[in-house]
């Protein structure tokens, strides 16, 4: 029988959420590295019982673990980001040079076929690739080196490249995000790159055709349509159908178009979910109301799903992180907030369940669906 | 020998529980000290002080026998008290974060 595996990272600990296919019932296992900040764990789609986890610590440093055996037991390897070659600079908050410098991991990417192979987007942003299982990390310093790249400037999260897409149909292909430089494509495996942020529009950009600086906060894309892309910016909800050559708004009827999660049904390529969040300034629900909408025209209309979510005084946010579908018969969704609540639906959103109510501040959460 | 405490999360990192004792040879400094406990847990490099360039990580803290040893040369001579061990060396995260 399938069962369901969530990996959750928070503020204060990694925590490991297994259900059967009736995702009705789960059990908890955790706080694994308890006290430390996991920004993200992540399985191997070829191996799922090998998962990597990003724990951070802004006294302490970065660390990766790694287990082989489902989450059970972990062991720490490389933990050693040196950028490749001149470090240079990027721009600083008041626009002076900045030297680039390692903070931490934002987001871990498994291969889609080798699970010693694994990606790494980190703070300052750059991508590193692990080919031996994360015991040794070397940059794709052909992004950082991207033209563009002294124009960067972090937004007020930090300079984090937290956004890899890798494409199922052509291995060379990979997508990136950063905040707050935009998108970026490699079409040969992460030796060179190029900005795909035409259509993109920021108000706080003086340039509207401005080809770098767009602080996009996430892009999801369905495996079955690699050159279909969707995007949750800092403001707006975005799409593209040619691997992000050109994007268009597809906000449609949202309440409010910011926000930080996207992620797209398992069986429904057309169908996508976002959290709509009141705005820059104010990092909650519209109304207090906990809202996930969902739309099954690929955007422009939306429906808000409510069915199980708190309907009032809730004043939590999720994170770009934060969500993730199952790829069961009937999709599941899930997502966590910053109030520590992890919530679940096993009809692709008609209806919610808490399934963990008090976690700390949860950063990430990611599913396996496991045979 | 030498006494070295470490703040709880580095313990829970390399799963262990109590003081941890290290030898030093020759003058007890602070390099020789840390290079003993990366040497005897290497998942500990990185998180005390920078892996490349060897400087102590900002929010890490360095004391013994009431001094705050942190902007010390980490080749200084450790007071006397640590390198006999009646006193420990400790490694303290900084208060930060309200």
């Amino acid at each position: 029988m399938s069962s369901v595996r969530l990996l959750v990272g928070t503020k204060k600990g990694a925590f490991v959420l297994t259900s059967d296919g009736q995702r009705k019932k789960w059990d908890i296992s955790g706080p694994h590295f308890a006290g430390w900040e996991i920004y993200h764990v992540k399985g191997s789609p070829t191996d799922p019982n090998r998962l990597y986890a990003s724990q951070t610590s802004g006294w302490f440093g970065q660390m990766i673990q790694r287990s082989d055996d489902g989450g059970a037991t972990w062991q720490p390897v490389g933990n050693k980001f040196t950028y490749d070659g001149i470090t240079g600079t990027h721009q600083w908050y008041d626009g002076t040079a900045h030297p680039w410098e390692f903070k931490r991991v934002w987001h871990i990417e498994p291969s889609l076929t080798d699970p010693d192979t694994v990606y790494a987007g980190v703070e300052d942003a750059a991508l590193f690739r692990s080919t031996d299982a994360g015991n040794t990390w070397h940059e794709l310093s052909g992004l950082r080196g991207h033209g563009s790249g002294s124009q960067w400037q972090p937004g007020a999260g930090g300079m984090g490249l937290h956004t890899i897409v890798l494409d199922p149909a052509n291995p060379q292909r990979i997508f990136i995000a950063i905040s707050a430089a935009g998108a970026f494509r490699s079409d040969d495996a992460g030796e060179t790159w190029k900005p795909i942020n035409r259509g993109l529009k920021s108000a706080y950009i003086p340039s509207p055709e401005a080809e770098v600086g767009h602080c996009v906060h996430r892009i999801a894309m369905h495996p079955s349509r690699p050159n279909t892309l969707f995007m949750q910016k800092h403001w707006d909800v975005m799409r593209s159908d040619d691997a992000g050559e050109n994007w268009r708004e597809v906000s449609g009827n949202l309440p409010t178009d910011f926000g930080f999660p996207i992620d797209v049904h398992a069986h429904e390529p057309e169908t996508i979910y976002v959290v709509p969040i009141k705005s820059d300034g104010e990092h909650y629900p519209p109304d207090g109301k906990l809202r996930v909408y969902r739309s099954r025209t690929g955007g422009d209309e939306w429906e808000p799903l409510t069915n199980g979510l708190p309907q009032s005084d809730c004043y939590v946010n999720v994170l770009r992180e934060a969500m993730d579908v199952d790829s069961l018969d009937s999709c599941g969704v899930y997502f966590g907030t910053t109030g520590g609540q992890v919530y679940a639906s096993a009809d692709s959103g008609d209806s919610w369940n808490t399934v963990v109510r008090d976690l700390p501040a949860v950063l990430s959460v990611e599913v396996q669906t496991l045979a | 020998m030498i006494r070295v405490i470490l703040p709880a999360h580095l313990r829970l990192l390399a799963k262990m529980e109590e003081e941890l004792h290290v030898d030093v040879v020759g003058v007890v400094t602070q390099r020789k000290v840390i290079d003993a406990i990366e040497e005897r847990y290497p998942v500990l490099r990185g998180t005390i002080r920078d892996q490349v360039t060897q400087k102590r990580r900002p929010f890490v803290r360095f004391f013994a026998c009431e001094q705050d040893l942190s902007h010390e040369d980490p080749d200084t001579p450790l007071p006397d008290a640590v390198a006999s061990a009646a006193e420990p060396y400790m490694i303290v995260g900084a208060v930060a974060g309200g």
